[in-house]
C-alpha cells in the first residue's frame, strides 16, 4: 500500500504587532469572496477566580452585550446585516470571538472587535439576562441530557487538586448568580488588554489595505500591560485515582481514563507522539482500540482517545492530559475494559510498524487541512497558534511536525500510560436499561 | 462622543462554480467541481431509497464498509486511511448516502475503495452483529435525549403513516433485522440508476471523471425504483404533552406549513422565517433570549425535504417558564402578520440571506453539500444565484401575506416535552392538551 505524501497549505501569513501590544496575523487568500476575523484573548476557564466558576464563559457572553459605540445586540445585528455570522467560545486556556463575512464587511468586523476590545458595556440588567441564558445553556448541554459534562467537567477534579485545574468551567449556578458588574470590570482589566490578544484575518482581502484598517481601528485601543500567566503546574499522579458516579439518564456504562502528558507548548516535541498515539488507538475501524474493543471483544460500543480535555492539542497549555473514553454495552465491567486498554498500550509500547504510522499520519494531516477549508476555521487556528506557540505560521506546520514523529517515540508514549499514573472516571447508568 | 459604525465596501457579487456534469452509461450522474483551496476532495454519493425498511437501511449504512469477498473491514479502513481518507454512510426515508473526503491526490484510491464496496459488500456476520448491537446501544442513549424524544413524537404527530412519520427505528425493529435482509436490500437498491455522485475539491474534472469511470463504470444491476409520495397537509389539534419526569427544561416545538423551494413564495418565505426566528437578530431570539432569558437557542427553520416542506420553531426553556415561553412563541408567530416588518427589518434579513449564500458556498464541503441538497430537489447550483435575485425583490407586503398564510399559531402543531406534573396546569390555560 502506498501512503500519500502530506501536502502543506499554500497561503501567505504576515505577522506584526501594534504599539499597544496587539499581535496581528493577516493571511490573504482570494479563493472565495469571504473573510474570517478572529480575536483570541489569552485567558480561559483556568484563570477565573475562586467563587466565580463559569465566569470566563459568562464574560464571553457579556462581550456581546454592547460596547462604547455599539448597543446591546447590535454586534450581532451589524454582522448579520453585512451577511455574516459570528460566535464566541470559551476554552480552558483561551477565549475566542470570530466573524465570517462577505469580504466587503472586513472593516465593519474590525471596528466591532476593536470597539469591544476597549470594554463591554455591562449593566445589572444585561448581566442578569445573560446569567439566565447561560443557565439554560448549561441545562441543555449538561443537566438535562445523559452523560452531560462527561468527561470534560467531571474528570478534572479527579485528576487535579488545584482550583484552577479542577473546577467546573461551565460554572455552578450559585457562582453565576453571585457574579457582579464589578467582577466583570476586574476581569476585563486583568485579562482583556490588547497586549493579551491576537487579531487574525484570513480570506479575500488586500494586504496593504487590511494593514491600514487594522491600524486605524485598533491602533488607539489603550496600551495596558499583559497579565503574567501563573504556572498551573501540579505534580503527576503516583497512584491511580478513581471516581464513580450514577447518571440517572445514562443507559450504558461509560469510562474515561486520563494520564498527564508533556506540556503541549514548552515540551511540544515530547507531546506530539501522544497526539499520534491517540489517532493510532481510535481513529477509524483500522485503529487498535476500535479493532480490539468494539469489533474483537465487543466490550465497548464506542471508544475515543485524544489529547487535552477539549481535544485541541495545539490550543492548550499544560498541565493537561491524554484521554481514553469508552461507552460499554449494558452490563460490561469497566475494569475488564481498562485491562484491555492496558494490554493494547503494552502492545504499542513493544513497537509500531512504519506503514501503520504513515497512514495514521496521512489521515491526521487531511483532518488538519480540512480545518483550513473555511477561512473562519483558518483565522481561529492562526490566532491560537500565535497565542500558544508564538507564531501563527505554526498552524500550517503541525501536520508536518506530526509527520516527523517516530515509531519509537509513539511506543515510548504508550509505555508511559501506566495504571498508577491514571485518573479514572466511571459512569454508572441509572437510566432505563 | 460616538464613533460611527463604518459602512460596507461595495458588494462582491456571488460567484458560484459551475459543476461539470456527466452521466455514466450505467445511469450514475456525476457532478465534478474544481474548487482549489486546501488540497482535499469532498465526496457525496446519494442513492434513492424511498420505501426501504428503515431499520434495514440503517444497518446497511452502518455495515457497508464491513468487508467484501476480497477485503476485510480492517483492510478497507487501512486503504482509506493511507490516502488521508474516510467514508461514512447514513440512511433516511429518501436515500442512502455515502459521504467522505481524502487528500486530493488520494481521490482515485478512495473511489476504487468505494466502487469495490458498492459492487461487492458482503456484510460479514461478525461485524454485522457488532453494528446491530451498537445501533441498539446508541438508540438507548438517544432515547434519553430531549431533542430526539420530542422529534420522534413530532414526526409521528405531523406525518402519521407517511414514511416521514417514523424516521428513527426502534431497538426492537433493529434487533429484528437479519443479515439476509440487508443483503437483499443491497441487491435491490444499491444501484447507479438514479444515483448521484458529487465531488468537489482541488481536482481536475477530466482526470477525476476518468477515475470515476474506472472505479464505478462497472457498478450495475437493476433496481425497483420507488417514489416517495408527497407529505400530507398539516392537521392542527390540541397541544401534545410528552411527559419526561424530572426534566429540568421543557422542549417546545411548534410546526407550521411551508411552500417548496420552487414555489413563487419561497423567497418571501425564506425572509419571513429569518425575521421570525431564523437568525440571531430575529424577533424570537431577541424576545425569548435577549430580553426574557427563557432559553439559550430559540430558533426557527424551513425544512425542505424531497417529499415536501414544513417549518419548525424550537426552544428549550426552564421548566418554570414553559407556558410563558410557549405563549411568547405563539405571539411572535401571530405578530408576523399583525405587525409585519418595516423596510429596515426586512432589508436586514435580506442582506443576511444574501451573505449566507456566499458564506455557505465558500468551502469545498459547503459547495459539495449544496450541490447535493439542491440536486435532490431537481435543482442546479446556479439556482442559488436565481434565488438571490428573487430575495432582492421581496416586499414587506409579501412577508405579511406569507406570514398570514403560514405563521398562524391556530393552525400549527405543538408538541411540548417536559416534566408533566409541573407544566400541565399552566399549559392547560393556553388551550386543550392531548397527553402522549
Amino acid at each position: 500500500m502506498t501512503v500519500a505524501t502530506i501536502p502543506a497549505p499554500a497561503f501567505a501569513i504576515e505577522r506584526f504587532r501594534l504599539a499597544n501590544g496587539l499581535r496581528v496575523v493577516l493571511a490573504p487568500d482570494p479563493g472565495a469572496p469571504v473573510v474570517g476575523v478572529a480575536v483570541v484573548y489569552d485567558v480561559g476557564m483556568r484563570s477565573e477566580p475562586e467563587g466565580r466558576t463559569g465566569f470566563a464563559h459568562l464574560f464571553e457572553h457579556m462581550m456581546f452585550q454592547g460596547s462604547h459605540n455599539v448597543g446591546k445586540a447590535e454586534h450581532m445585528r451589524h454582522v448579520q446585516s453585512a451577511g455574516g455570522t459570528f460566535n464566541g467560545s470559551t476554552h480552558i486556556d483561551y477565549t475566542d470571538y470570530f466573524n465570517l463575512l462577505p469580504s466587503n464587511g472586513l472593516e465593519l468586523a474590525l471596528f466591532l472587535e476593536a470597539d469591544r476590545m476597549r470594554g463591554p458595556a455591562i449593566t445589572e440588567e444585561n448581566l442578569a439576562n445573560q446569567v439566565s441564558v447561560v443557565k439554560e445553556e448549561i441545562r441543555v448541554n449538561v443537566l438535562n441530557r445523559p452523560y452531560g459534562g462527561f468527561p470534560w467537567i467531571k474528570l478534572p477534579p479527579v485528576m487535579f487538586d488545584t482550583f484552577a485545574n479542577s473546577h467546573d468551567g461551565y460554572g455552578a449556578f450559585d457562582d453565576l448568580d453571585a457574579a457582579t458588574v464589578d467582577d466583570a470590570r476586574s476581569f476585563f482589566d486583568a485579562y482583556y488588554p490588547a497586549s493579551n490578544a491576537v487579531l487574525s484575518v484570513a480570506g479575500d482581502f488586500d494586504l496593504a489595505q487590511a494593514r491600514d484598517l487594522v491600524e486605524r481601528h485598533f491602533g488607539n485601543v489603550e496600551a495596558r500591560p499583559a497579565p503574567v500567566h501563573p504556572s498551573f503546574e501540579e505534580p503527576d499522579l503516583t497512584d491511580e485515582r478513581r471516581l464513580s458516579y450514577t447518571d440517572e439518564r445514562a443507559t450504558l456504562p461509560a469510562v474515561a481514563a486520563a494520564w498527564r502528558v508533556p506540556d503541549p507548548v514548552t515540551e511540544l516535541d515530547a507531546f506530539l507522539p501522544y497526539v499520534v498515539l491517540g489517532e493510532l488507538l481510535t481513529d477509524g475501524d483500522a485503529s487498535r482500540l476500535v479493532e480490539r474493543l468494539v469489533h474483537g471483544d465487543r466490550s465497548a460500543t464506542a471508544v475515543a482517545a485524544h489529547c487535552t480535555f477539549m481535544s485541541e492539542p495545539f490550543a492548550s497549555r499544560g498541565p493537561t492530559v491524554m484521554l481514553v473514553q469508552a461507552f460499554l454495552p449494558p452490563g460490561t465491567a469497566v475494569d475488564a475494559v481498562l485491562g484491555t486498554v492496558d494490554e493494547e498500550l503494552a502492545r504499542v509500547a513493544s513497537g509500531v510498524d512504519e506503514e501503520e504510522l504513515d497512514r495514521v499520519k496521512a489521515r491526521v494531516a487531511a483532518q488538519l487541512l480540512r480545518g483550513d477549508d473555511s477561512v473562519m476555521g483558518r483565522s481561529r487556528r492562526l490566532a491560537t497558534a500565535e497565542i500558544f506557540h508564538g507564531d501563527a505560521a505554526m498552524s500550517t506546520r503541525f501536520a508536518g511536525l506530526l509527520g516527523e514523529v517516530t515509531a519509537e517515540s509513539v511506543a515510548q508514549a504508550a509505555a508511559a500510560l501506566t495504571p498508577r499514573r491514571r485518573a479514572v472516571l466511571e459512569v454508572v447508568p441509572g437510566g432505563a436499561q | 462622543m460616538k464613533i460611527p459604525v463604518p459602512g460596507l465596501a461595495p458588494e462582491v457579487p456571488l460567484s458560484l462554480p459551475v459543476p461539470v456534469e456527466r452521466t455514466l452509461p450505467n445511469g450514475l450522474r456525476v457532478l465534478l467541481t474544481r474548487r482549489p483551496g486546501v488540497p482535499l476532495a469532498e465526496v457525496r454519493l446519494s442513492i434513492p431509497a424511498a420505501h426501504t425498511d428503515l431499520a434495514a437501511a440503517d444497518l446497511l449504512a452502518s455495515t457497508l464498509f464491513s468487508g467484501t469477498e476480497s477485503a476485510s473491514m480492517t483492510d478497507i479502513a487501512r486503504r482509506l486511511q493511507s490516502v488521508g481518507g474516510a467514508l461514512g454512510a447514513g440512511a433516511d426515508p429518501d436515500r442512502i448516502a455515502v459521504s467522505g473526503n481524502s487528500l486530493a491526490t488520494g481521490l482515485p484510491e478512495l473511489l476504487e475503495t468505494l466502487g469495490d464496496i458498492l459492487k461487492a459488500a458482503e456484510y460479514p456476520d461478525a461485524p454485522f452483529e457488532v453494528e446491530r448491537s451498537r445501533i441498539i446501544d446508541g438508540l438507548s442513549v438517544a432515547e434519553q435525549q430531549p431533542d430526539f424524544q420530542v422529534g420522534r413524537v413530532l414526526d409521528a404527530r405531523l406525518w402519521g403513516d407517511h414514511p416521514y412519520g417514523h424516521q428513527q427505528p426502534t431497538a426492537a425493529e433493529v434487533a429484528g433485522v437479519e443479515r439476509a435482509a440487508v443483503l437483499a436490500l443491497h441487491a435491490s437498491r444499491i444501484h447507479p440508476a438514479g444515483a448521484r455522485l458529487v465531488i468537489v475539491g482541488d481536482i481536475d474534472p477530466d482526470a477525476t471523471f476518468a477515475a470515476v469511470e474506472k472505479a464505478l463504470g462497472d457498478w450495475n444491476g437493476a433496481g425497483e425504483p420507488r417514489t416517495m409520495e408527497p407529505l400530507p397537509a398539516l392537521v392542527t389539534g390540541p397541544l401534545v404533552l410528552v411527559d419526561r419526569p424530572g426534566s429540568v427544561q421543557s422542549a417546545i416545538r411548534v410546526a407550521y406549513p411551508a411552500v417548496e423551494r420552487v414555489h413563487p413564495d419561497n423567497a418571501a418565505q425564506h425572509l419571513t422565517n429569518l425575521v421570525f426566528g431564523g437568525y440571531f437578530t430575529s424577533r424570537l431570539v431577541m424576545n425569548l433570549r435577549e430580553t426574557k432569558g427563557y432559553g439559550y437557542s430559540p430558533r426557527s427553520r424551513v425544512d425542505h425535504s424531497p417529499a415536501g416542506s414544513s417549518q419548525l420553531a424550537a426552544v428549550d426553556v426552564a421548566t418554570e417558564v414553559t407556558a410563558l415561553a410557549l405563549a411568547e412563541v405563539r405571539a411572535e408567530l401571530r405578530g408576523m402578520a399583525d405587525n409585519p416588518p418595516a423596510a429596515e427589518e426586512l432589508d436586514l434579513a435580506r442582506r443576511y440571506a444574501l451573505g449566507s449564500i456566499k458564506l455557505a458556498t465558500a468551502t469545498q464541503a459547503g459547495v459539495a453539500n449544496y450541490i447535493s441538497v439542491l440536486a435532490s430537489a431537481g435543482l442546479e447550483l446556479s439556482w442559488l444565484a436565481e434565488h438571490s435575485e428573487r430575495l432582492r425583490e421581496v416586499t414587506t407586503a409579501d412577508i405579511q401575506r406569507v406570514a398570514a398564510e403560514e405563521l398562524d399559531p391556530d393552525r400549527a402543531v405543538t408538541v411540548v416535552l417536559g416534566d408533566g406534573a409541573l407544566i400541565r396546569d399552566s399549559l392547560a390555560e393556553l388551550g386543550e392538551i392531548a397527553a402522549q
